[in-house]
């Protein structure tokens, strides 16, 4: 068991609040490689649900987020790419991944990856998030399959202006993501 | 009477079906979408000219903002 969880190679697609927190929960577990791509830098606002610190503001999100990882398992390789993801950058960049999990915050850029992702390894599964803005209903919550193409989320519950997703109801959806990847090496 | 399945619902098929047009049976109006049929990718550009075959399994991920 342990030997498939070193051996294997995760793809992240973004790096907020479901990236980082699926890249800790892997982390964690000891996922021998985990390639992630996040264009952004971090902000105030994302400390309410993402894994970085204070003084890290400014700072591009792969890069503390591969510090922050050192910390909690220095054993597992963590490449990452300070870059925007596109149709044409995605196949080079996760080419060699044994699972993907979209972690990006706009509907179009998750629509973006998972069409680009189909298209190109169709017979890898992709492991997407939709829905979790808001709190509460965990009943809601839930993960569905159709072919290589997984859904965690709600898949209902809109993102209203001006306001953050919030660290549980991100935090279980990313818990969820991980959780699928380890159920897929593992079974 | 011949039909489809759209996320595990069963309509009636008509002979040159096409994505658009179950859309607005099923009166979907959302934006963002990831739509497979018989479980291969049909992309936005296809939606007014793929035809669906009978007993399609047809499948549309309304995909949300949030992360």
């Amino acid at each position: 068991m342990l030997q498939i969880i070193l051996e294997s190679t995760i793809g992240i697609a973004g790096a907020g609040g479901l990236g980082s927190n699926v890249a800790v929960a892997l982390a964690r577990v000891g996922i021998g490689k985990l390639i992630i791509a996040d264009f952004d830098k971090i902000e105030t606002s994302n400390l309410n649900r993402q894994q970085y610190f204070l003084k890290q503001i400014g700072e591009p999100k792969v890069k503390a987020l591969r510090a922050n990882l050192m910390r909690i398992n220095p054993f597992s390789n963590y490449q990452i790419h300070h870059i925007k993801l596109d149709e044409k950058n995605i196949p080079i960049i996760y080419k060699n991944v044994d699972i993907m999990v979209e972690a990006f915050d706009k509907a179009e850029m998750k629509k973006m990856l998972i069409e680009t992702w189909l298209s190109h390894f169709p017979k890898k599964p992709i492991i997407a998030a939709s829905g979790l803005a808001g709190f509460g209903m965990n009943n809601k919550i839930h993960q569905k399959k159709i072919g290589n193409l997984y859904i965690c989320g709600d898949e209902e519950t809109e993102l209203k202006e001006g306001f953050s997703p919030m660290a549980p109801r991100v935090g279980i959806v990313a818990n969820m993501q991980a959780n699928l990847v380890l159920e897929m090496l593992l079974m | 009477m011949k039909t489809i399945t759209v996320n595990n619902n069963k309509i009636d098929w008509q002979e040159g079906l096409t994505i658009d047009e179950i859309l607005k049976i099923m009166n979907y109006s959302f934006k963002m979408l990831v739509v497979k049929v018989n479980d291969k990718l049909v992309k936005k550009d296809e939606y007014k000219t793929r035809i669906i075959p009978e007993n399609a399994d047809v499948k549309i991920i309304h995909l949300i903002s949030g992360g």
